[in-house]
């Protein structure tokens, strides 16, 4: 069935079942990949998935939903009927109606849809690929972690009120880990991962490069002295910490009395006036964009901190409704319907008079950390309490050296560090997540075991 | 009509599909394939929410689905599916080949199905037993009432989640198996606030194969267990990083464990090359107090088994004996990349995963010691009474959050610290295990690697690290 016949299908199984309001969304995939191991196919990977997301309205008009795999005729009709029932629980409290822009034109960029270039091909393409990163230092012995991937995805809206919208596209990803491993050294890794429409637009040397420099410049390594240090975060380690902070932003989380934020927190000051932070799922770099969210709404970019100061909350139906403004294009469907933000752009507003130019990255002579990639985000940081301490890579630079800093954490407080940022470079990079310059923190703590 | 009767041209839960299932192995065999599984799924979920006094969610699921492993050589090609069709299902097997680039004539022997080992008979009645949602709301409902204990508790949060899993397994190697898992977690969150002091709690429970375990759940103990920690932890201060001695608690504390040496012990890991103790069989790898087991036979444990997601019954491995590494974690790749034997530890998320060798219920052996002479041969440090999450890196370094820690001074437990992150090496870390107490518990948990997210059981008694690296401010 095409998505088309499938509400067709749900609309016919609802007349029915005597539902009259409904919505579902659905995404139907095919993906394949590769792995190799030293030159060999390790393993081929071919999936085709569906998933079917159905809710029902009852006639107190509570929601109730299902999520199925099986849109055949007696799945759609059994999912239906199980929301039903679910729908006898559904939240009195916080009700929920369809998005008042899920009918709205959308704006859509061009989807750059590809064709598949098939599985013999990419397993070629990863092959070369691990066989130069290899070459490419004496010292890189394997590519422990490494796939080669590429998706063709169709995602659908519709409701019962006749809205009705899809989208397809294709998305191909390479990532590229190496493992370096010198005489009485520590093993050491890095890698690097690539996004592209498809397989064919990957740009595989700049990520076997990436790779091997990344990986070659840990080599050195030494420990850190446990103190507090001038900080320089990578565009991706800064990108990481304002997503796994997003909650300031998100009205869900305010409303479930999970955010650093409350409803009364637009306009405060967070940060320097030099501080823009947009969120903007459609941003021509974004592969992974996408043109509606879970409801319907239109995704859209939406300033998240203006000059500094909080501007907006991103939004679901239900939270728009209860913050008396409009869905911004954020939600997820589920019973609980989620809000997350999409594509952080992270930006120096005009408004940059405290900044302190002189700290530059490529230039700056004095002692700092540069912390180029932070890990174990799912562990170290306390979203609801606004902390974090989380283990990074990167490097100490110092008396014009840059040595590799083995094994140390760093650790804070998300408002501590927004307050303290004392140069936002000027130059913003891409990367797998949004894009960001350099951004530059006074007095962070570092645990190492120097 | 006999089950073993029936003839369809689909996947049939709950009756006899050893025809199909034959026609579809010999069609693998057929066109050159070494070894040609299926594992088919389908499973029955449901998941609510409960938030302060209200149910603001109740998610029920379900799907079917099939996954197809072709291996030629020590190379495999994988396809998933929700088609379960004769035709679905070999125009599965004709991609997993075709993947492979299979072309010589050399075909392996196929000799049909075994007798069919039907683990689900007794577990059928499951579905009718497992509480209802009516039954799981009103309860959930009365634990997050009974964590409104003081004003500062600002958050209550209560789930619940049901995964019924039916299985059917058939490989060329005869093996032919059905089965039946039921999961079952409920967790209790909350959040407590005093002016700029802020604390969060949560405790998660588990069991596999028990479905009345929900009903006897403890809410009031477990309820008062978060509270207590929550407010242990609103006025902590940060902890002083440095390196120190620490005392981690017995349960989830085996956490650190299961994530900083288990994963080094399971022969994917020795695949790619990225652990220490690949060649270190039979050799010392930690202290002598130490003994870890991994095994998936424990009733009601969440990582425990019947059969594992390649049909295989699951074997008690010890994996360390009073530190000597004795054994892997290993499934039948594992067995075939490696030489490992397999341990009946093949696991997957669902039918979308290739199975791998993954840790089902693993600890640290009990030893001998009470929890008291553990922290009363400290003059300084730390008491991890409760960990949050962790993670490993590439080449080993793990991090751990600590949830709740004390500081110890003299031998006796002090104030509460927060923001304390444990950081280490296995290898380094495992000598350093000096003594072990003699209270052996086990924790849900659920552990996501290579083949997905699958439940686990993490545990340990109490045991001493005479000295490992604590990050703090």
């Amino acid at each position: 069935m095409n998505s088309r016949e499938i509400t067709t299908q749900i609309s016919k199984a609802a007349d029915f079942l005597n539902l009259k309001k409904w919505d579902y969304g659905a995404s139907f995939s095919n993906d394949y990949s590769v792995q190799v191991d030293k030159g060999e196919a390790k393993q081929l990977k071919a999936s085709q998935k569906q998933i079917l997301t159905i809710r029902v309205w009852n006639q107190s008009n509570l929601v109730g939903i299902t999520t199925t795999s099986d849109i055949s005729e007696s799945g759609i009709r059994k999912a239906l009927k199980q929301a039903n029932i679910a729908s006898d629980f559904g939240n009195k409290n916080e009700t929920t109606e369809f998005s008042p822009l899920a009918k709205d034109p959308i704006k859509v960029k061009e989807f750059k849809k590809r064709n598949p270039i098939g599985i013999k091909k990419l397993l070629t393409l990863l092959r070369g690929a691990e066989v130069k990163l290899i070459e490419s230092h004496e010292s890189i012995k394997s590519v422990p972690y490494n796939g080669l991937s590429e998706s063709f995805i169709e995602r659908v809206y519709a409701n019962s009120e006749g809205a009705f919208r899809s989208y397809s596209k294709s998305q191909a990803a390479l990532y590229l880990y190496a493992r370096a491993e010198e005489k009485n050294k520590k093993p050491r890794s890095s890698g690097s991962v690539k996004l592209g429409y498809g397989a064919d637009d990957l740009d595989i040397e700049s990520c076997i490069k990436e790779a091997s420099n990344k990986t070659i410049s840990h080599l050195n390594y030494s420990s850190i002295k446990t103190d507090k240090y001038l900080i320089c975060f990578s565009p991706e380690s800064f990108l990481t910490i304002i997503n796994a902070f997003s909650s300031m932003f998100n009205a869900r989380s305010i409303l479930d009395g999970v955010s650093l934020s409350n409803k009364n927190s637009i306009g405060e000051k967070l940060s320097t006036e030099a501080l823009n932070i947009y969120d903007d799922g459609l941003h021509e770099k974004n592969i992974s964009s996408s043109p509606f969210d879970g409801e319907g709404t239109p995704t859209k970019r939406l300033c998240l901190i203006n000059k500094g100061r909080i501007d907006n909350f991103i939004h679901s139906e239900s939270t728009a409704r209860i913050f008396k403004t409009i869905p911004t294009g954020h939600a997820g469907l589920g019973s609980k319907v989620s809000v997350s933000p999409d594509w952080i752009v992270v930006e120096k507003s005009e408004k940059n008079f405290d900044l302190k130019p002189s700290l530059d990255h490529s230039t700056y002579e004095g002692e700092f950390v540069y912390i180029e990639e932070l890990n174990a985000i799912h562990a170290g940081v306390r979203a609801s309490q606004g902390s974090f301490s989380l283990p990074f890579d990167g490097w100490l630079y110092k008396n014009g050296k840059k040595i590799s800093i083995e094994s140390a954490t760093v650790a804070g407080d998300i408002k501590y560090l927004l307050k303290n940022i004392v140069n936002i470079e000027s130059s913003q990079e891409v990367t797998t997540s949004g894009i960001s310059p350099h951004i530059w923190v006074d007095e962070l703590s570092i645990t190492g075991d120097a | 009509m006999l089950s073993s009767q029936i003839k369809s041209n689909e996947i049939v839960f709950g009756s006899c599909n050893k025809d199909l299932l034959e026609e579809i192995i010999f069609y693998g065999i057929g066109l050159g394939a070494d070894f040609v599984e299926i594992f088919l799924e389908n499973t029955d979920n449901s998941s609510v929410l409960a938030e302060e006094d209200f149910i603001t969610s109740v998610s029920p699921s379900f799907g079917r689905g099939a996954g197809i492993r072709i291996f030629k050589g020590k190379k495999d090609g994988f396809v998933s599916t929700n088609d379960l069709t004769k035709h679905g299902l070999m125009r599965s097997v004709s991609q997993a080949i075709e993947m492979l680039d299979i072309t010589d004539n050399k075909r392996e022997v196929f000799n049909g199905l075994n007798k069919h080992r039907d683990y689900s008979l007794s577990k059928r009645k499951w579905i009718n037993e497992v509480p209802s949602i009516h039954e799981i709301s009103e309860k959930l409902l009365v634990s997050t009432k009974s964590l409104k204990k003081d004003n500062k508790i600002i958050t209550r949060k209560g789930s619940y989640s049901r995964n019924l899993q039916e299985v059917i397994i058939a490989s060329s190697d005869g093996t032919y198996v059905s089965d039946i898992r039921l999961h079952q977690t409920v967790g209790l969150n909350v959040i407590a606030s005093d002016a700029q002091y802020r604390s969060s709690g949560s405790r998660r429970f588990g069991s596999s194969g028990m479905p009345n375990e929900f009903r006897l759940w403890d809410h009031e103990k477990a309820a008062n267990d978060v509270f207590e920690s929550s407010m242990n932890m609103l006025y902590a201060n940060y902890v002083d990083a440095g390196q120190m001695p620490v005392v981690l608690a017995n349960k989830f504390g085996g956490v650190i464990f299961h994530e900083a040496c288990g994963h080094l012990l399971e022969t994917t890991q020795i695949e790619r090359g990225t652990t220490p103790f690949e060649n270190k069989l039979n050799e010392k790898i930690a202290h002598e107090s130490v003994t870890a087991i991994d095994e998936g036979i424990s009733e009601g444990s969440f990582g425990s088994l019947s059969v594992d997601d390649e049909g295989m019954e699951p074997e008690k491995s010890v994996l360390i004996k009073d530190g000597i590494l004795k054994k892997f974690i290993s499934d039948r790749a594992g067995e075939l990349r490696t030489g490992h034997k397999r341990t009946g530890s093949g696991r997957r998320q669902n039918y979308s995963f290739a199975a791998a060798s993954r840790m089902r219920n693993t600890y640290i052996a009990k030893g001998e010691h009470s929890k008291e002479d553990l922290i009363n041969s400290i003059s300084e440090g730390l008491y991890c009474k409760s960990m949050g999450g962790g993670s490993v890196g590439a080449t080993g370094q793990f991090n751990f959050a600590v949830e709740e820690g004390y500081l110890i001074k003299n031998g006796k437990l002090t104030r509460p610290v927060k923001g304390a992150t444990l950081i280490g090496e296995a290898k380094e870390v495992m000598p350093k295990i000096s003594m072990c107490g003699n209270d052996l518990e086990l924790a849900p948990g659920f552990c996501g690697s290579i083949s997905g997210s699958v439940n686990v059981t993490v545990g340990q008694p109490h045991i001493k690290v005479d000295s490992i690296t604590v990050g703090g401010r």
